[in-house]
């Protein structure tokens, strides 16, 4: 286990240098000089631009500006924000908390949702419900996000004044120090009656959002992953002994079924980020996803280049988390087999 | 079944309503998170919001105006012939307090000198605190203009100039020369914190800052020592809003209660909506389409009218600003004073423009490149279209215009140095002062790099211009301005397109909100009954 582990971390350090590389010149390949983009109809002097390039390092071949960026990244230094001159790891941590909380409610959610629903539709297969949930899930998987948080926002919110439209809490009623920055931890400490339920409010529409593609796709592979089980020969010998239906399906079928279902939803850490992005903006969620967002109109090189590090690091984090448990519980992974 | 009827009530519990609160609060819907706290070292309206509760400035606009008033200076004089300016200040104002600093002294002389310094001189401590960067300070010409600020006694302060300007009053009243205070900044060197003093703002505003989560929320509470138009609220919330459909679902739903800027799509349904509140007014703004004025055929006033008449710029504010502009006469818009609505249009005349070209002896088909902006502007909302809608105009009286454009950074610099034949551009006013639009078509920003953009000079024209910074009396000003729209119209160095209507929204119940012609928000005497 540990040889399979150091496998994996090895092999996470080519990705992280590719990375560094990619962050490095994506932002330098979208038109725009961080100095002229803060310019408006005024102009700027050639002498003010020259000192100002020169301040930001601008002016240096852009290898030495590459390797620059390397050493810092490597001494844990991801720079300074051009915008609000904030450490970017500083911004990054205050924001990434509700970036957390958000994704993993929207997995509770897919999840929740997901399995069950997969689950109940292999084992009715060809139903109804089976043929309205695939239908379902795959409206779900192709929905564009934003059409989605908008239409929501506008039902539930405006037209049947459910939920709250946007934000994390009620802005008007609760004020209180966020020290986690997790809303709901933080509503619970605050001891402010009624401050909980409000954040769990803020958060239904922004979950089912960000959780609906993540859905989608654990429905079906749950249920394709369902149908190979259940036709296995243990599942019959389990029926053939007289277990109840429950045992057999819940114990049996549904536990060897979660396998593949776990890598999804590893895998789907990289895509919630992505979809955070969106829903963040949607529903003015301050996380990472609208952070990054406003870094590119900036050309704000320091925070676009540390927070997409940072968050790949979650992503590579994760998913080499995700291998491992899938290693543990499947030797064949770890064997190469 | 029991579980079912627990859960029930579980979630009737969740969606139920949040409790009442007992102190009144005011919650404006912004666009966006500041940059920081200090008007100084950034650009963004946004951020100018942001710092308006907290500070004041020498002059000030009169709220919902661009009408110079007097701020923390409660009067002024002007001497040698607009060169030098000595302002009276106001005793007895009071700074805000926050977390760990008390102020123990009013406001006075000293605060004015350092927040002046900060941004001129080099040895200031605080020059290089966040960045250094004073856009506005150098785009403003301050460094240029002034030639001395000092104090003659704790209340006075007196400001040489190194050539009349009494444009530069309305300098005063803007963002950028916020008085913070000096004291504060002391404390913070002293503690090793300075960068707090841009993230923490103390100052002498109408509101006192209490904190501020990025791209969340900014709050601030009443100051009930305040000097000017008070606070009706005892808080004010910016609720950090990017989305403009989230930030007029938040309207609509009572989530907040001024929203600053609604899209114009949504702007018919806001006005059929009795529970809220659309108030509008054109901008403080231009957007036209220059000439090269260096080139020829160009060089003809001949040309530029016959070109000018070419364009149907009705169907461009109908099409592209949808309804939300107005034709463009004169440089200034109409709310600004001295506009003179005298001045006749420029009719659409396509015929008439064919005539024209032919007498002044153009050969068609003409082939000219027309530049066309390449991002969205507050006057332009569209560069793209309106560039397509002008070549298909231009088309039916023989001139093939090639649409042209660059990355915005590239194209500003490439237009101020005439690299066109002729270009779209605009401009949003700083401070309200006419001088502060007219300027764009004098002889020194003719230069490569400067402003003027068709690089039209005329001695008439520029010489008024000059004059007119020289006349304290606003009615004399006027006069000379009413004679420069009059060359300018007639000599056709540009064709002004239109000045964009700016649209805000409010609940129905917020009273005494005004909008401001700059473009900015300030919510002191703003109740909500």
């Amino acid at each position: 286990m540990l040889v399979y582990f150091l496998r994996r971390l090895t092999l996470t350090v080519p990705t992280f240098i590719a990375l560094m590389f990619v962050t490095f010149a994506a932002i330098r390949l979208v038109p725009g000089d961080p100095v002229e983009v803060r310019v408006g109809e005024h102009g700027i002097s050639p002498e003010r631009l020259v000192y100002f390039r020169h301040q930001l390092g601008l002016d240096l071949p852009v290898w030495q500006q590459f390797l620059d960026y390397c050493w810092r990244l490597l001494h844990g230094d991801f720079g300074v924000s051009l915008s609000t001159q904030q450490k970017v790891l500083t911004e990054f941590l205050t924001l990434f908390p509700a970036t957390i909380e958000l994704s993993l409610c929207a997995m509770l959610f897919a999840i929740a949702i997901g399995v069950p629903a997969g689950a109940v539709a292999a084992v009715k297969r060809g139903s109804l419900f089976d043929q309205g949930l695939m239908t379902v899930s795959l409206f779900g998987y192709s929905m564009p996000i934003f059409w989605w948080g908008l239409l929501l926002i506008m039902f539930v919110s405006v037209k049947l004044e459910l939920l709250p439209v946007a934000g994390r809490i009620d802005l008007i009623n609760y004020y209180f120090d966020q020290p986690t920055g997790f809303m709901l931890i933080d509503s619970l400490l605050s001891g402010q009656s009624g401050a909980f339920l409000d954040a769990v409010r803020h958060l239904i529409l922004p979950a089912i959002v960000l959780g609906t593609v993540p859905l989608g796709v654990i429905a079906r592979m749950t249920r394709s992953s369902m149908l190979e089980v259940l036709s296995e020969d243990y599942v019959r010998t389990a029926r053939a002994k007289g277990l109840s239906p429950f045992r057999v399906i819940g114990v049996h079928a549904l536990r060897n079924a979660l396998l593949p279902v776990v890598t999804v939803i590893g895998l789907s850490v990289s895509s919630l980020l992505a979809g955070a992005v969106l829903t963040e903006t949607i529903f003015s969620w301050p996380g990472v996803g609208h952070w990054l967002i406003e870094s590119i109109s900036r050309r704000d090189y320091p925070a676009l280049q540390g927070g997409v590090m940072l968050v790949s690091t979650v992503v590579i984090g994760v998913n080499l988390v995700v291998d491992l448990i899938y290693g543990a519980i499947n030797p064949r992974i770890r064997h190469g087999r | 079944m029991k579980s079912l009827v627990f859960a029930s009530l579980g979630l009737a519990a969740l969606l139920a309503g949040a409790p009442a609160a007992s102190a009144k609060t005011l919650v404006y819907c912004s666009e966006g998170s500041p940059e920081n706290f200090t008007p100084a070292i950034n650009t963004t309206g946004t951020s100018f919001d942001a710092a308006i509760p907290v500070y004041d400035q020498l002059t000030e606009f009169r709220r919902g105006s661009t009408e110079v008033v007097p701020g923390l200076a409660e009067s002024w004089d002007i001497a040698d012939g607009g060169k030098t300016i000595t302002f009276h200040l106001r005793k007895g104002v009071k700074f805000g307090s926050y977390k760990d600093f008390t102020p123990t002294r009013d406001f006075n002389a000293d605060d004015v000198l350092f927040s002046i310094n900060r941004q001129w001189k080099d040895d200031s401590p605080y020059h290089n605190v966040s960045g250094g960067k004073y856009d506005y300070f150098s785009d403003m010409d301050m460094p240029t203009l002034l030639d001395s600020v000092a104090k003659t006694d704790d209340y006075t302060v007196v400001v040489k100039l190194k050539e009349p300007n009494v444009a530069i009053l309305a300098n005063f009243a803007m963002e950028f020369m916020s008085i913070g205070s000096a004291e504060y900044a002391d404390f913070l060197l002293k503690k090793g914190t300075p960068e707090q003093f841009d993230q923490a703002p103390v100052g002498t505003g109408a509101f006192a800052f209490v904190a501020y989560q990025k791209d969340s929320v900014i709050r601030y509470k009443k100051n009930p020592d305040y000097f000017g138009e008070k606070a009706l609220v005892d808080d004010l919330v910016f609720a950090i809003t990017p989305d403009a459909t989230a930030r007029y679902a938040k309207l609509k739903a009572g989530e907040c209660h001024v929203n600053g800027y609604p899209r114009p799509a949504d702007i018919a349904e806001m006005e059929k909506d009795a529970s809220l509140k659309v108030i509008h007014a054109p901008g403080l703004n231009i957007a036209y389409w220059a000439f090269n004025n260096t080139r020829p055929p160009f060089d003809k006033k001949e040309v530029r009218q016959a070109l000018s008449m070419a364009i149907d710029r009705d169907a461009i504010i109908k099409d592209v600003y949808l309804g939300a502009g107005v034709k463009a006469k004169t440089l200034i818009p109409p709310t600004m004073w001295s506009q003179d609505d005298k001045i006749a249009d420029t009719p659409y005349d396509p015929e008439k423009a064919k005539a024209m070209l032919a007498a002044a002896g153009v050969k068609t088909p003409l082939d000219i490149d027309l530049w066309y902006q390449p991002v969205q502007r507050p006057y332009n909302p569209n560069g793209k279209r309106i560039g397509e809608m002008m070549q298909a105009d231009l088309a039916k009286i023989g001139v093939n215009a090639k649409l042209v454009t660059f990355e915005w950074g590239e194209y500003r610099k490439r237009l101020q140095n005439a690299e066109d034949d002729t270009g779209q551009m605009g401009w949003t006013g700083d401070n309200g002062d006419p001088d502060n639009f007219f300027f764009l078509l004098g002889c020194p920003d003719g230069k490569p790099a400067g402003n003027n953009i068709p690089k039209w000079c005329n001695a008439e024209f520029d010489s008024l211009l000059a004059k007119a910074r020289t006349l304290p009396d606003q009615a004399e000003r006027a006069k000379l301005y009413a004679r420069m729209q009059e060359i300018e119209h007639d000599d056709e160095p540009e064709l002004l397109i239109a000045h964009s209507i700016v649209y805000e929204a409010t609940r129905a119940n917020v009273v005494g909100y005004k909008q401001s012609p700059i473009g900015t928000h300030a919510f002191n005497g703003v109740d909500v009954k």
